[in-house]
């Protein structure tokens, strides 16, 4: 294993980079910085859907959100690999097909997490603002969303390790990632897949983990803070 | 979806079919590992704990997909030679992604199970003890009966994701349902019948499950808060 970390540490950590396109760890992250800040604001809009007074407005935000739920994102990827390029006319890279797809995916399942930081406010904080004479939108944005935001940062910060995890499957529509680096790695090899396979795993393992450590502190002080309220 | 022939149909049919099987093989092996794990972390031995707590972290620190290629590149490689033939010869893709996907899902529902039985304060044992029933009947009548009703819904959620997740076996050649979807995309060209008849099956297998869960929280009297599963 040690052998193969040597030769080809560069290779699974930016991929081919100067030479060729960027992968390996960095494209991994940046995919799935990118997929989570992109998400969020789409994720926080389904989330105010979802609680809205119009009843249509609810229903089909509800709609999309468990549809999403209820399938693959596999399923979810070939969608944005196979429709995408014969709705717009044009292909996309498989970067921007797998960052689509890990959005998508993504705001149904966040916007789960902001809807149940809204719904744990107590309601007294909507109708005093509103009683003040606060319109619908700024008591979301000045009121509800600030608090409830902060309260599922944990929530948030654990969805986004699992992104990381997600963006493996970038690999089967062949995008420039961390799997797809080590899958070059091995056909390069030839006979040691279970150690290229197993130095793969690791290296998963050290980054999800390092991270979801990293923001566990994150975690405390929001709770501190919340017991201090 | 009238833009698929029956032959296209009925071979879906058989994917889904596939996809059931794996879910529901895994879905067995993975609960009583899990059981054995939880058992093995209340062996009050510290070294128990830890194989346990490593086992867990590792396995939800790396993706699925990466569980699925490590087995099925890297494993033959450690068995003996007639015994890989033998593999080999009888589907051993499907075994072999059955086993990631169990390891895989075990962690996660040993750690549903545990938190469950961590919810019921250890008072309730002391008192059903001190009221003289045997330890089986404290586990049975008090203990076990609480612990299941508690890691019910997060055992209905960890049951819909793993349906999903069985897509991921497609990266190593299992014929299932995503597969199946792909084959025929790339015959046919028809690109919204085949992913759209392949998503509402799999939308219909998410709903079933999720209708089987709201069933099992009505029977145990679960408050799901919202009342959606």
């Amino acid at each position: 294993m040690l052998e193969i970390l040597q030769d080809f540490w560069l290779q699974l950590l930016i991929g081919q980079y100067p030479k060729g396109p960027l992968g390996g760890v960095v494209m991994t992250l940046i995919l799935a910085v990118c997929g989570m800040l992109a998400s969020l604001p789409l994720a926080v809009l389904l989330a105010i859907a979802r609680v809205s007074p119009y009843r249509w407005v609810a229903r089909s935000a509800a709609v999309f959100v468990n549809c999403v739920r209820g399938m693959p994102l596999l399923m979810l990827i070939f969608w944005s690999y196979f429709v995408l390029p014969k709705l717009t006319g044009f292909s996309l890279s498989g970067f921007w097909t797998l960052l689509i797809a890990l959005v998508v995916y993504e705001s149904a399942y966040m916007s789960e997490v902001v809807r149940s930081g809204i719904e744990a406010l107590p309601r007294g904080q909507i109708e005093a603002s509103r009683s003040l004479g606060v319109g619908y939108w700024t008591t979301m944005r000045k009121v509800v969303l600030p608090q409830a935001l902060f309260n599922v940062l944990p929530s948030m910060t654990s969805q986004f390790v699992s992104t990381i995890k997600e963006t493996s499957l970038g690999y089967v529509i062949s995008v420039n990632e961390l799997t797809f680096a080590a899958n070059q790695v091995n056909n390069m090899l030839l006979t040691k897949p279970l150690e290229v396979f197993g130095l793969l795993a690791l290296i998963y393992f050290i980054v999800c983990f390092s991270m979801s450590r990293a923001l566990r502190s994150l975690e405390w002080r929001v709770r501190r803070a919340r017991a201090m309220v | 979806m009238s833009f698929l022939t029956n032959a296209q149909l009925l071979s879906m049919l058989e994917g889904m079919l596939t996809t059931v099987q794996l879910f529901a093989i895994c879905w067995v092996m993975a609960f009583m590992l899990a059981v054995v794990l939880v058992v093995i972390r209340t062996i009050d031995f510290a070294p128990c704990r830890w194989f346990v707590d490593a086992y867990v972290e590792f396995h939800r620190n790396v993706p699925l997909l990466v569980l699925v290629l490590f087995w099925y590149f890297g494993m033959p490689e450690l068995l003996p030679e007639s015994f890989r033939t033998w593999l080999y010869a009888h589907n051993a893709e499907m075994s072999l992604a059955a086993i990631a996907l169990s390891l895989g899902s075990a962690a996660y529902i040993s750690e549903d199970i545990r938190s469950g039985l961590r919810a019921i304060p250890a008072t309730q044992f002391e008192a059903s003890r001190a009221l003289g029933s045997s330890f089986l009947q404290t586990m049975r009548f008090v203990i076990v009966p609480q612990a299941i009703r508690t890691s019910i819904p997060p055992l209905v959620s960890r049951a819909l994701l793993l349906f999903k997740n069985t897509s991921v076996a497609m990266a190593i050649g299992v014929v299932e349902l995503t597969y199946r979807a792909r084959e025929i995309e790339s015959e046919t060209y028809r690109t919204y019948a085949t992913f759209g008849a392949a998503t509402i099956m799999y939308l219909l297998g998410s709903f079933l499950i999720m209708f089987v869960g709201s069933r099992l929280y009505k029977r145990y009297r679960i408050n799901t808060g919202a009342g959606h599963a």
